[in-house]
């Protein structure tokens, strides 16, 4: 169930206008690598296996998502354990992250016993800290409040925030609130003001990393697999180099490589769920139990200076 | 004798007379109200709206004003029920949670899922 997706050429990896490459599986976690800006992926249990070469970077993260704290249906009667499961897998990583990525959903509910359980639970990652933001199950009956109090510190507005890290600038998203009738992901004009902002001072050659829950990109608008105003994002960031958007949401792997920029969706570590258009609707998808752990995962990430790619690895539970 | 016997009779004619007219109102009655239980069956069929597989069920239901209408939330996932014109919002619905709300004037009522902004649904009160 591993799969090794790399995007990138050992040329540039940038300038692929017009290619699109879109894969989807089952799987639970993945190695993001960013090497000279550009960031490639590969299934972590490829990378816990060493079937893949060479992904050491400069910097490695992992991006988890989806945790769904308070699930308890059909689909995965028991999340807290998928979810320790995930955390053994990086913890078991050769390289430690630098940091760990929670691209939303942490709960079901959003209720306090949920958030509890998942932060008592990430306390045994070895890394450094973990950044977050938020899904729309983690701001169902107060706008967020809660978990910007508590997973959104040092944030602003809504909850979003930018980092620097080994010359990466990371940029964290929020398009979960103030959704319309009939409309999809929202990033909103305050927020989209600040991203200009924020970036206004970079040099076009610094890696972007945007991380946000539901995908910035066109993957299922059907299914409201998508954002209305990530167009506008990003334009914003068209003259930087190598930009990288990590999603979740859509509980599966999915990677696009549009222009400048690759496109990347996390496994849930709780459950997954159906190719687009592929059920009746966008649910909780229930797979034989014994299959499970194959179709949850992590991914990992590094980046290497130097050269325009960046390595993201996604690995299933299972492996 | 016959006044005697008549004496009794007389509130038994009236007796009976009253019975017939208490049974002949409570046909009618057990008739009008069958009807109004009947139609008032079905619009409570139809007042109630089944969240499931990310849709509302009907997606456009017309009710008379006073009409109560429950949503139950029949999926995996959470919902909410939230008028896009502000008139009404639930909290969010786990399984099988339920949420009612009652209709008094005429209008249409827009509404939406505010976690997932593609379920939309209607209500029209008549």
């Amino acid at each position: 169930m591993n799969k090794h997706m790399n995007n990138s050429t050992d040329n540039d990896g940038i300038d692929r206008r017009g290619f699109l490459k879109c894969m989807a599986w089952a799987g639970t976690g993945t190695l993001c690598v960013v090497q000279g800006g550009v960031l490639k992926s590969f299934a972590l249990g490829d990378v816990l296996k060493q079937r893949v070469a060479n992904i050491t970077g400069d910097l490695s993260f992992v991006q988890i998502s989806d945790s769904h704290i308070g699930f308890n249906k059909a689909a995965n009667p028991d999340v807290t354990l998928t979810l320790r499961a995930a955390i053994a897998k990086i913890n078991a990583l050769a390289t430690p992250p630098a940091f760990v990525l929670h691209t939303g959903d942490l709960t079901q509910l959003s209720k306090p016993d949920e958030f509890d359980t998942l932060a008592e639970s990430l306390k045994s990652l070895k890394t450094d800290r973990i950044h977050y933001v938020p899904g729309e199950h983690d701001v169902l009956n107060d706008n967020g409040q809660a978990f910007r109090e508590r997973f959104g510190r040092g944030s602003q507005e809504d909850g979003w925030y930018s980092f620097d890290q080994n010359g990466v600038h990371f940029i964290a998203l929020v398009n979960v609130l103030n959704l319309k009738a009939g409309g999809l992901g929202s990033l909103g004009p305050n927020q989209l003001k600040w991203i200009e902002k924020d970036v206004s001072s970079l040099q076009s050659s610094t890696p972007i990393v945007v991380f946000a829950h539901i995908p910035l990109w066109a993957v299922y608008p059907q299914w409201g697999w998508c954002t209305d105003d990530s167009a506008q994002a990003l334009a914003l960031l068209k003259r930087f180099a190598s930009v990288t958007v990590l999603n979740g949401h859509i509980h599966q792997i999915m990677q696009k490589v549009e222009g400048n920029v690759t496109f990347h969706t996390a496994c849930s570590t709780a459950f997954p769920q159906p190719q687009p258009g592929q059920a009746a609707s966008p649910g909780p998808m229930k797979v034989p139990s014994e299959k499970l752990n194959a179709a949850l995962g992590i991914t990992d990430v590094n980046i290497v200076r130097g050269k325009h790619t960046l390595a993201i690895v996604d690995s299933t539970l299972e492996s | 004798m016959m006044i005697r016997e008549n004496m009794p009779n007389r509130p038994r004619k009236t007796t009976w007379v009253l019975i017939a007219t208490v049974i002949l109102s409570l046909a009618l009655l057990a008739t009008v109200t069958s009807k109004r239980l009947a139609s008032s069956r079905s619009e409570v069929a139809t007042t109630s709206v089944d969240i499931d597989n990310f849709s509302f069920a009907p997606r456009q239901l017309t009710i008379p004003a006073g009409r109560r209408v429950t949503w139950i939330n029949k999926d995996d996932v959470p919902h909410t029920i939230i008028s896009v014109d502000h008139r009404f919002k639930s909290k969010a619905l786990d399984t099988d949670d339920k949420f009612s709300f009652t209709f008094q004037n005429p209008g249409v009522y827009e509404y939406f899922c505010s976690v997932h902004p593609t379920m939309t649904g209607k209500i029209i009160v008549r």
